[in-house]
């Protein structure tokens, strides 16, 4: 065979395998599919033997033979991956009784257990288990050891439900960890690798938000502004075919009938006359209220911090349960108070449910991250306390130990000095600050998931056994009437989701344990919500669809990550590590392990190249470069909207012609419009329509070409007028069988002249018979 | 159990993968529900037809209300009837599944919102429409006067070229701006 009728071979080959992999695209009977995907097969293996021939025949076949198994293995993997997704099966019956939007929250909920379990595997096996097989064992040295006076009460129950006692000097928390620079046979280097994971946890869990992030926004529709297709929406897009229960069916058809109703007289009753100032007084004191209240569960949360720690220096047996948890509880109790206080204030507003649930979101957002910082700000000025102990608790070991020196000396007579050997429970401690801060962290996620069961079992289920059995002796009918069964809450379980997931990333650093609890959390509300749900809840009245609310949540997840960051980069850089505890004990600050690294185990040429790449002359251009990337690529997806704005404009505008056209038949062009009154009457609408829809095709081009302009970011949108069109034409019913005439009036001079490029509708209507 | 047609073959199998949007485990899935609605005297048949009726029996299709319409856009028999052969199930479930094209969806859409199936949307397939899914009873549908309203307002935005139906091409329009339609537009066994 000729080179040329090899390369064309290869060429129809190439094509008949683009064929198969894009068969299952195109809306034909299995059985057609299944004989072109036949003959297609058939076609590549004959003639794939006939291209081996030749040279290069081996490794053809070759590349071939890799090619299928490797689609074969890229297949099974897709297979397997579906099957490790747990609880298919459960999310499946939720969706079914309740409709995709209360399932979209478990899908978040399996979503975020799977990175906590990533989370979990980089921790506890880069961090937790070296330093239990090979660092040295319980008791050995202070920092693991608990000291001679707590040891008493070490094992009570209620001192390790606060995680003191043996909880606290366990692995579970930073200050167990010891600071040798490698440890065991490996010479694991345990100091880098906390720090490593500890920032590593952040960039792995950025990195997966932000994929999710893309993935979503690459599904949702493009652009079409929010009324622009209300009505047919509603129409083609509202039934949610994953119902699978008739008392949710039956839901579905009364709140469809009811937007139907609603927009209905909604369209007519556009122009209502209202009292706009009243409402703009009732909006902004409503606004004033919500912010009152805001300032006011601030400054509870700072009291009540201030408080716990002059607690702290009392002695522990004076104080009550309530006053040793007043902090978590009060957190607690606001984030459970607030948010319905909210919606009762919110009222006086009066906006439509879209923008009043946004609202809602919004200023539950502020409550919590108001909350979490005043905590920080609170725990913040705790940590400089403990850290001047520190200081004085530092010098007073340096002069024991010199006392002890000097005695030695003095006694001995000789310049050989043996160190103090204390039993390791004995020797004086420093406050150890980052073991305070983890403790507090580990505390209030505790009782943020005790707040969270008891709300559902007090406020879904005994609800629900209350109104089902107090039913049968009640005056008013329970179900119906108040209270009747909760529905399901998702927003504010999908907030409380976010919330609890920045404390845990700004937890982790200084208690490892914090993310397997996390895990362990998540799974069991798994199992536990899903059977609240199913047990105690009703399916929604109305189902209005947030409808981007996916990107909206994970950009709150975003938002938390980048704010749980800033605490513990804070840390990092500025505070001084314990001197006594955790794998940073003896440094001046923690990421001085770092540089020891480059030092002591990297070769030296790495050294010196990252003290070249750390100095200030560098960094600062690379900076401002980044600046400026940003600054052109924003002003370059600016450009493309405004493609994107002057392309919806064009057909908006052809839209309008055309509506124009029919409705008042005034053509623009006065030579059109007499040639129009001497041809012969036209019949039926249709029939012009069906001319201008093939004309407008073919003249259609030019539209499109603009679409497809390199620059022009809706390549889809242009696919799809092309698509648009051919699909148009292919349409069997409609019997567009007459091929375009002459183009008669086109020719003449003047024409060309007085209508622009897309106007070609004007000259379609020709004479054609 | 143990005949031919009860054991779905492995080339068949890989075949199937190849031409539709659904995974092994859901064809394997698919093909047990579909044998168990498989009428005992057909059981030994190759290629077994089940009545409507009984698929209608299927949890995920009994409470939709183009139940019926969809049995028939899917079905392939010569007689009309809405039955399906297990290729035609596979062709449902591959047109319902996640990961189907937004084309593929609304072609299907618009073949099942087609009451007449005469290759537009007229105004008699709107109005069975909007009954569909307004309910069976009297006091949830619509009066009239609100249908003409409704279908005044919906041909407006949706009919382009002003013929008083909506095509395929001006329902693909429509939908492909929809953001809910793809998610809402999905049906999983």
């Amino acid at each position: 065979m000729s080179e040329g009728e090899m390369t064309r071979l290869k060429e129809e080959v190439e094509e008949k395998k683009k064929l198969i992999s894009t068969l299952r695209n195109k809306p034909w009977r299995m059985r057609r599919r299944l004989e072109c995907l036949k003959d297609a097969q058939q076609f590549v293996e004959k003639f794939e033997g006939a291209l081996g021939k030749g040279k290069g025949r081996k490794l053809y076949a070759f590349k071939v033979m890799m090619t299928k198994k490797w689609i074969k293995f890229n297949r099974d993997f897709e297979n397997f991956k579906t099957a490790c997704i747990p609880w298919e099966r459960k999310i499946k019956e939720v969706e079914s009784h309740f409709g995709s939007s209360v399932a979209s929250y478990f899908l978040f909920l399996r979503w975020m257990y799977g990175m906590n379990l990533v989370l979990f595997g980089f921790v506890f096996g880069l961090v937790v288990i070296p330093e239990v097989l090979m660092g040295l064992p319980y008791g050995s040295i202070p920092r693991k050891t608990v000291p001679r006076d707590e040891q008493a009460k070490a094992m009570d129950f209620s001192v390790l439900f606060e995680f003191g006692g043996y909880c606290k000097y366990s692995f579970l928390f930073y200050g167990y960890y010891n600071n040798q620079r490698t440890i065991g046979l490996l010479q694991f280097r345990l100091p880098l690798s906390y720090l490593l994971v500890g920032v590593g946890s952040f960039g792995y869990s950025l990195m997966v938000v932000i994929r999710t992030m893309a993935k979503n926004s690459n599904e949702g529709g493009d652009g079409a502004e929010e009324g622009d297709f209300t009505f047919a929406w509603k129409m083609f897009t509202s039934w949610d075919y994953l119902i699978g229960n008739s008392e949710t069916a039956d839901n579905k058809f009364a709140s469809i009938t009811t937007s139907f109703k609603e927009s209905i007289v909604d369209e007519q009753e556009n122009q209502k006359d209202e009292n706009i100032h009243l409402r703009r007084f009732l909006r902004v004191l409503a606004n004033l209220l919500i912010l009152c209240s805001l300032g006011g569960s601030g400054y509870l949360i700072y009291y009540v911090v201030k408080r716990s720690q002059t607690y702290a220096n009392m002695d522990e047996d004076e104080l009550s349960w309530f006053e040793k948890n007043e902090v978590e509880f009060v957190m607690s109790l606001l984030g459970l108070v607030c948010p319905p206080l909210f919606e009762t204030i919110a009222e006086l507003e009066e906006y439509h449910p879209r923008i009043a649930l946004k609202w809602q979101l919004g200023r539950i957002f502020a409550l919590f991250l108001g909350n979490l910082y005043t905590f920080l700000f609170a725990l913040f000025d705790e940590v400089n306390a403990k850290l001047e102990r520190e200081e004085t608790i530092k010098n007073a070991t340096i002069w024991a130990m010199k006392e002890h020196y000097s005695n030695f000396s003095e006694l001995n007579n000789s310049t050989a000095i043996t160190p103090l050997s204390i039993n390791p429970a004995d020797v004086m401690r420093g406050p150890c600050w980052e073991t305070a801060v983890g403790i507090e962290f580990m505390k209030l996620t505790v009782s943020d998931i005790q707040v969270t069961y008891l709300t559902i079992l007090f406020g879904d289920f005994l609800r629900a056994l209350a109104v089902r059995f107090l039913n049968y002796c009640w005056c008013w009918d329970l179900e119906a009437g108040f209270p009747s069964y909760a529905e399901f809450d998702i927003s504010g379980n999908v907030l409380g989701l976010i919330f609890n997931q920045g404390m845990i990333w700004m937890g982790a650093f200084y208690a490892p344990g914090l993310v397997g609890l996390n895990v362990l959390r998540l799974l069991t509300s798994m199992y536990f919500q899903c059977w609240a749900v199913m047990t105690c809840n009703v399916p929604h009245e109305r189902v209005f669809k947030a409808s981007k609310s996916n990107n909206f949540y994970m950009g709150l997840l975003l938002l938390i990550l980048f704010l749980s960051m800033l605490p513990v980069v804070y840390t990092i850089m500025t505070l001084p590590p314990s001197f006594d505890c955790g794998p940073f004990s003896g440094k001046q600050k923690m990421y001085d392990v770092i540089i020891e690294t480059i030092d002591k185990d990297l070769p030296a040429f790495l050294g010196t190249l990252f003290t070249y790449a750390a100095n200030p002359g560098l960094i600062i251009p690379a900076v401002l470069l980044m600046v400026l990337a940003i600054y052109y690529l924003n002003s370059v997806s600016k450009a493309y909207k405004h493609a994107n704005n002057e392309l919806r404009k064009k057909m908006q505008m052809q839209r309008d012609e055309e509506k124009n056209r029919r409705n008042n038949k005034d053509s623009t062009n006065q030579v059109m419009k007499d040639l129009e009154d001497l041809l012969p009457k036209k019949s039926p609408i249709s029939a012009s329509a069906k001319e201008n829809a093939e004309v407008r095709s073919e003249l259609g081009d030019k539209p499109s070409k603009v679409s497809q302009k390199p620059g022009a970011v809706a390549t889809g949108r242009g696919v799809n007028l092309q698509r648009d069109v051919s699909l148009a034409m292919a349409n069997p019913r409609m019997a567009v069988t007459r091929p375009p005439g002459p183009r008669g009036p086109s020719a003449l001079p003047g024409n060309t002249l007085q209508v622009p490029g897309g106007r070609g509708r004007g000259r379609g209507q020709n004479p054609r018979r | 159990m143990g005949t031919t047609a009860s054991q779905l073959p492995k080339d068949l199998l890989s075949e199937y993968q190849e031409l539709t949007f659904l995974t092994k485990q859901e064809i394997l899935l698919a093909h047990k529900r579909f044998t168990e609605l498989v009428a005992k005297e057909d059981r030994n048949d190759p290629s077994p037809r089940v009545p409507m009726s009984k698929i209608l029996t299927l949890p995920e299709l009994k409470s939709n209300p183009f139940r019926k319409r969809i049995c028939h856009v899917f079905s392939t028999s010569e007689s009309k009837d809405g039955s399906l052969t297990f290729e035609d199930f596979l062709d449902l479930l591959s047109a319902f599944s996640d990961s189907a094209t937004l084309e593929i969806k609304s072609h299907y859409a618009f073949r099942i919102f087609d009451f007449d199936d005469d290759g537009t949307l007229d105004r008699g397939d709107l109005e069975k429409l909007v009954n569909c899914l307004t309910g069976e009873t009297d006091d949830t549908r619509l009066t009239p006067e609100e249908m003409k309203q409704l279908i005044n307002n919906i041909l407006e935005e949706s009919d382009i070229d002003k013929d008083g139906t909506v095509n395929l091409s001006e329902f693909q329009h429509v939908i492909s701006r929809s953001p809910d339609f793809v998610s809402s537009f999905k049906i999983v066994l």
